[in-house]
């Protein structure tokens, strides 16, 4: 752990049990359901000074802090999440949960299913950014949360638009960062080519490996090393590696690693087989793919219909896997239909992952969007 | 030169003037809003509700950090998008001169808008045309401070070039004020005498 005044210290994953069978939006009904989350910074009296995070594609409920005296590694929006940081935990109770389906606490297709005994593998039932929000919901009832703002980047923000839709009576606010109501064709083919290395594996064997002595890493691997290709850009890219190669000045006239950045892309693949879930890779993928906030309701403007909270979007100018036409596309909506919105496009070499990294001016931006929110601006006149 | 429209003093004359035109609780869309200020005065004195449009990022976070509501972005683009008579007021402040398609911007603003509110330094000031006339070099003042090939103005008209394009596309001006040395008037006795007399023109007009 590193000395940082500005951390909200060590923190403990805590869990929570809904007993009940959740109805998915595949009509299957689901449960037991364990949920892992964490909180920072106190609930108020009113119980309305609550922050819910949604994490991304393979993050977790561990948004900031450290685990343990020796942890090196802070949680995935710590620059975010502390006392005086964009999301404040001396003014707001901060909420992360993992979401459903994914394999880092909360139920997934990692999960022992009580009915067999064995880890339910692709017997887990098809989820969908719908049935992830009714699960966080259960967890916010449970916190005796009563009003809250959403935020999240990518499919966090997916979920923090589908909280506002569809969770309308409890959402004051929604700040969605590099996010979109539907994913494009070419953002669906990544994450098809992905599940299809998961799926090829030899070692997958139909999802059903967790007590096999080898599993289908190589295939994980794949699939986070095309996935992490869409997260840059080829600018930053270019910058990062160039067309060096690694540790050494010639090529090898083979097919082993020659160039920095295959070396680096390999180092990516390796590292996320220790951390993650092959079965909650396809799930998850599978949920990001079938998003869409216009469907259910012919358009995106007769979905905001639903809505009065406020807006915040964010987009950055070199990410091209979740476009800043794809947040106009959010924006307009939501301006023909007279809500209050804030949209800012910020100039950022990134890429898509410039929400997990450009956090001066999130802050900023996050902070001053906050505190109208909550009126302040109102009472200094 | 006696009809005095008010005593405004001070830098920002023309945002009290706006902010005295503005009824109360009004809603008002403020395209081009730089850093907000004109918007913050509406929020604050007038209890206006509404948005504000730039182009520029750092201006747009400038302004959200005054508890603002922006889009980011081209106001021509995010005009086209909102619905007839929207809102009550549309406002470009000392912008149309800049804009690539004033005559759009225009259209679009008194479409979205009940009323719109137009601000433009005057090409037809006395001083502007006798430094052309004397010096034979694109004028530059404290209102135009840039040199021809660097100047963000691309499209500058005088009150004479507005009222005659009021005119010829039927677009009733409603209330007009008129900046020198500032100052504002009501008018300066005749129209020619206004164009000359005038450095900065607020109107007020609609379809």
């Amino acid at each position: 752990m590193e000395e940082n005044n500005k951390s909200v210290g060590i923190v403990k994953t805590q869990f929570f049990q809904i007993e009940d069978n959740i109805e998915l939006e595949s009509g299957t009904l689901f449960g037991p359901i364990q949920v892992a989350y964490e909180t920072y910074g106190q609930l108020n009296e009113t119980k309305d000074n609550a922050i819910l995070l949604l994490h991304a594609l393979t993050g977790d409920a561990h948004a900031a802090g450290y685990h343990s005296e020796e942890d090196k590694k802070p949680g995935w929006w710590d620059d975010m999440v502390g006392p005086g940081k964009a999301f404040d935990t001396d003014k707001y109770f901060v909420i992360a949960s993992n979401m459903l389906g994914g394999c880092s606490g909360t139920t997934g297709p990692c999960s022992i299913n009580p009915q067999t005994g064995k880890p339910y593998g692709l017997s887990f039932p098809v989820i969908t950014i719908s049935d992830t929000v009714k699960v966080q919901r259960k967890l916010i009832e449970h916190l005796g949360v009563k009003k809250l703002i959403v935020a999240g980047g990518s499919m966090g923000g997916m979920q923090a638009l589908e909280w506002a839709i569809e969770q309308n009576d409890l959402v004051n606010a929604c700040i969605i960062i590099a996010s979109t109501g539907r994913l494009t064709a070419q953002g669906i083919a990544f994450n098809a080519v992905g599940r299809n290395a998961i799926l090829s594996d030899p070692y997958f064997n139909n999802g059903d490996y967790y007590d096999k002595e080898l599993q289908p890493e190589r295939g994980l691997a794949i699939a986070r090393m095309v996935g992490h290709i869409t997260y840059l850009c080829e600018d930053a890219m270019h910058k990062k590696f160039g067309r060096r190669f690694q540790d050494k000045d010639k090529p090898n006239f083979d097919f082993h690693i020659d160039f920095e950045v295959e070396s680096y892309l390999e180092h990516q693949g390796r590292t996320f087989v220790d951390r993650f879930d092959a079965n909650s890779y396809l799930y998850i993928t599978k949920a990001v793919d079938y998003f869409d906030a216009a469907y259910k309701y012919g358009s995106l403007e007769n979905a905001f219909k639903r809505t009065n909270a406020k807006f915040l979007i964010m987009s950055f100018t070199s990410d091209w896997l979740f476009p800043t036409a794809q947040s106009k596309e959010l924006v307009q909506a939501l301006t023909k239909e007279g809500k209050d919105v804030s949209f800012c496009e910020i100039e950022s070499p990134c890429g898509h992952d410039a929400f997990l990294l450009e956090f001066e001016t999130q802050t900023k931006i996050i902070k001053s969007f906050l505190a109208k929110e909550r009126g302040l601006y109102e009472q200094s006149l | 030169m006696n009809n005095h429209y008010n005593e405004y003093k001070g830098l920002h004359l023309n945002y009290e003037i706006i902010t005295n035109i503005i009824k109360k609780n009004a809603k008002v869309l403020d395209i081009g809003c730089g850093e907000g200020t004109l918007l913050k005065m509406l929020y604050d004195q007038k209890h206006c509700s509404g948005v504000g449009i730039e182009i520029d990022q750092h201006n747009a976070i400038k302004s959200i950090e005054k508890g603002l509501s922006i889009i980011q972005g081209d106001l021509l683009e995010w005009l086209k998008n909102f619905a007839d008579n929207e809102y009550d007021y549309v406002i470009l402040n000392q912008t149309l001169q800049s804009t690539e398609k004033p005559d759009m911007v225009i259209d679009e603003m008194i479409r979205v808008g009940k009323k719109a509110v137009v601000s433009f330094p005057n090409f037809g000031y006395w001083r502007v045309r006798f430094y052309l006339l004397f010096n034979g070099t694109m004028p530059k003042s404290n209102i135009l401070p840039f040199e021809w090939y660097n100047t963000p103005n691309i499209h500058l008209l005088t009150v004479k070039d507005f009222f005659e394009f009021c005119q010829k596309r039927n677009i009733k001006i409603l209330d007009s004020i008129y900046l020198k040395r500032a100052k504002a008037f009501k008018n300066f006795f005749t129209k020619t005498m206004t164009n000359l007399f005038t450095e900065e023109a607020v109107f007020v007009i609609s379809k």
